[in-house]
């Protein structure tokens, strides 16, 4: 039934390829609605657009998670690059807001960098990217406890945290309109053009059929390699973000790499690649953090979060699984 | 397909939903004002005794709390009296917090203060690992200290390191956590976690409306000082009768805190009292109040200066207990007279000072960094304030 209405339908807003945010959209409105009935005021400008600010960094993330799921790779590592970048931040801003834009494209080129490596480890070394982005995960866990004691020096100046914290005040309708959902907006474009450009059905390709796309001349390893880069800037943007969010901390990223991969496949995006959108891939992130905001209303306990991250993951794929035996 | 997979995922949600729903205060919750059961570290003993020394008078210098005692029991130190400067050894559990790292460079600057009668300082970082606090303990006993301080990581395990120690021959000095031996010539530390946690709890359930509700957050579970610091807060708690809405773990961490704080605000609309164990995420927790746009309720927080600046900025209804790093001058103190054959108080309780509106000024010192701790007693120690930042 779905395949007919995927197929057929002319839905053209969305672009609807194999892969398609019809689902998503579905749940996310489901989780509106309740969200709705048990806490009204949570739908009020001011609280929402709160709310989209502070599902900014999870939503980058899973877009940047998008382009390495998509191409049959993953990327472990961003939660523990994030938490590096954030221990790093500080101690090179030290409060100091003349150091706020130097620190800040350092930051860029740091998450490129990592993305590189993961990238080139996994496809000229021929080291599964499982292995190689839990290798680089631990690499950071470990060089972040090295490198600060323990715990983490120095500050981050209020001009770098305005990007996580801050926003813009008194917009009509709206009220304020936090920084971050503006980054996540415009990254967000970014994201869809680049999915739309020849870039981007590369990248589908080589996640659907490597060999096919590699004897169509396609250079696989540079496309694979690209998308582990833009998950690093990814992972980057959302460290920025974050660390404006709650200042220096330890664990700014845990488990953030979960949550992105989680909302990637919640998203409708295909483990293993070659079927997906970003937008879908977002829409999952931002549907995740609705459920865990109608969980926190319903007063279920926060650790409940992780097993329901775990459910999600195990029942996506097995249902992505039926239906790509069913194809 | 898809669709069926949404539906059976709002079904598994709605299940794991609607039984907490019932209890409305949550899950942390068990007991009638919302703390729960008592810790099993409570010692309602100590609890008495520690709430007494609240209100005990010091002996000694009064512009030097770190050379008090709370109610002196002086011992006999004539057998350990030795002509000087003195090799001092420092067996140290950790340097892994910004407590700790304060700590240890009041010490240091101590040490340098005392520099006549010291010859040489000798420090051994255990970096929190239990088994090489053991073997740096048994190797500084090889290398002519004539007095031995200790810092133990944990007590029990501790314990046979410094009974060993004290068979040596050589004094030693124990301070912050305690071991389970009476054979130190003296234990140094404040009046500790009950009086900690009484102090916070007490302002709070005072300060706020009568019946409001109470966001406590905790560290983690499990270890004594922070465990006696919440059970004591739990019977302040109980006695005023506030409604404990929720007792959290934030793991120390600023991110996980601010959610926390900001899940609450937007279930319950507002925070009428927040309370919490150590002072790390305490300016976390008063931007999530800032970030909602609603007022930041009576809370405490620790003597560290990023809490103090923000708390003195936005006028907060705020109070700090403390936990005093200038306990670590201390130790050298009472090496430095044990080796002189001077009696020492053992235990060597210190006086915890609380920050209060009334003299938070003298504490903010806009150029500290901002998790310095403003109670290390340090700023006549040689290198202050450069040494600290």
């Amino acid at each position: 039934m779905q395949i007919v209405q995927r197929r057929r339908l002319p839905l053209r807003l969305i672009r609807v390829r194999p892969g398609g945010v019809l689902p998503i959209l579905t749940i996310l409105a489901v989780l509106l609605v309740l969200v709705g009935i048990r806490q009204p005021d949570f739908l009020d400008p001011p609280s929402l657009m709160s709310f989209l600010g502070r599902s900014a960094p999870i939503i980058l993330l899973a877009a940047g998670q998008y382009f390495v799921i998509v191409c049959g790779e993953f990327d472990l590592s961003v939660g523990s690059l994030v938490t590096a970048q954030v221990v790093v931040a500080a101690r090179l801003i030290d409060s100091d807001p003349a150091r706020t834009w130097p620190v800040v494209l350092l930051l860029l080129a740091f998450g490129a960098a990592v993305g590189l490596v993961n990238g080139l480890i996994t496809t000229r070394l021929r080291v599964p990217s499982f292995i190689t982005t839990l290798g680089m995960f631990l690499i950071l866990v470990g060089a972040v406890y090295l490198w600060s004691d323990g715990s983490p020096k120095g500050g981050l100046s209020e001009e770098f945290r305005r990007f996580g914290r801050r926003a813009v005040e008194d917009v009509p309708l709206l009220g304020r309109v936090p920084y971050a959902l503006l980054v996540l907006l415009a990254v967000a474009a970014l994201a869809v053009l680049l999915t739309r450009s020849d870039f981007g059905r590369t990248l589908v390709a080589v996640g659907d059929n490597p060999r096919t796309a590699e004897l169509s001349g396609v250079r696989v390893w540079r496309t694979r390699t690209i998308a582990f880069i833009l998950s690093g800037l990814a992972a980057a943007v959302a460290a920025i973000l974050l660390g404006g969010y709650s200042g220096v901390s330890f664990q700014a990223g845990a488990g953030l790499e979960f949550g992105a991969i989680t909302a990637v496949v919640l998203g409708g995006v295909a483990l293993g690649g070659g079927r997906g959108s970003v937008v879908g891939a977002m829409l999952g992130a931002l549907t995740l953090e609705l459920l865990f905001a109608l969980m926190n209303f319903y007063g279920v306990s926060g650790a409940l979060r992780s097993t329901v991250q775990g459910a999600i993951i195990l029942l996506a794929v097995a249902v992505s699984a039926t239906r790509s035996s069913a194809r | 397909m898809a669709a069926l997979a949404a539906v059976t995922l709002l079904a598994l949600t709605a299940c794991a939903t609607d039984e907490p729903a019932a209890g409305p205060s949550g899950s942390a919750s068990a007991a009638g004002s919302g703390t729960g059961e008592q810790s099993k570290f409570f010692v309602q003993a100590d609890y008495d005794a520690e709430l007494a020394l609240l209100d005990a008078a010091p002996t000694g210098p009064a512009d030097k709390p770190w050379e008090q005692v709370l109610n002196p029991t002086m011992v006999d130190t004539a057998k350990f009296k030795k002509s000087g400067p003195h090799k001092i050894c420092f067996s140290n559990a950790a340097l892994n917090n910004p407590w700790r790292q304060v700590g240890f460079k009041t010490m240091q600057a101590e040490v340098e203060a005392q520099r006549s009668r010291i010859s040489e300082f000798v420090h051994v970082d255990a970096e929190g690992k239990d088994q090489k606090q053991i073997a740096d303990i048994n190797d500084l006993l090889g290398k002519g200290c004539d007095a031995l301080i200790v810092s133990p990581n944990t007590t029990a395990t501790l314990t046979p390191a410094v009974e060993a120690a004290c068979k040596a021959g050589l004094p030693v000095v124990v301070f912050d956590r305690g071991v389970n031996t009476k054979c130190p010539v003296t234990f140094i530390n404040p009046i500790g976690g009950y009086g900690f946690g009484h102090v916070g709890a007490e302002f709070v359930s005072q300060r706020m409306k009568p019946g409001g509700k109470v966001l406590a957050l905790r560290i983690l579970p499990g270890v004594d000082v922070l465990e006696t610091r919440w059970s004591a807060a739990k019977v302040a708690f109980d006695k005023a009768k506030v409604d404990v809405v929720g007792v959290e773990f934030t793991d120390g961490d600023p991110a996980k805190t601010k959610k926390i704080v900001d899940d609450y605000i937007q279930r319950y609309g507002t925070i009428d009292g927040l309370w919490m164990d150590a002072g790390a995420v305490a300016v976390a927790a008063v931007e999530a109040f800032q970030d909602a746009g609603k007022p930041v309720p009576p809370m405490n927080g620790e003597d560290q200066l990023d809490f103090l600046k923000i708390w003195k900025d936005k006028n907060l209804t705020a109070i700090a207990p403390t936990y005093p790093t200038y306990q670590w001058r201390t130790p050298i103190i009472a090496a430095l007279r044990i080796l002189d054959g001077q009696q020492v108080s053992n235990p060597w309780k210190l006086p915890q000072p609380t920050i209060t509106q009334d003299n938070l000024d003298q504490y903010l010192d806009a150029n500290m960094p901002p998790l310095h701790y403003a109670m290390c007693g340090c700023t006549d120690l040689p290198g202050y304030p450069q040494r600290w930042k």
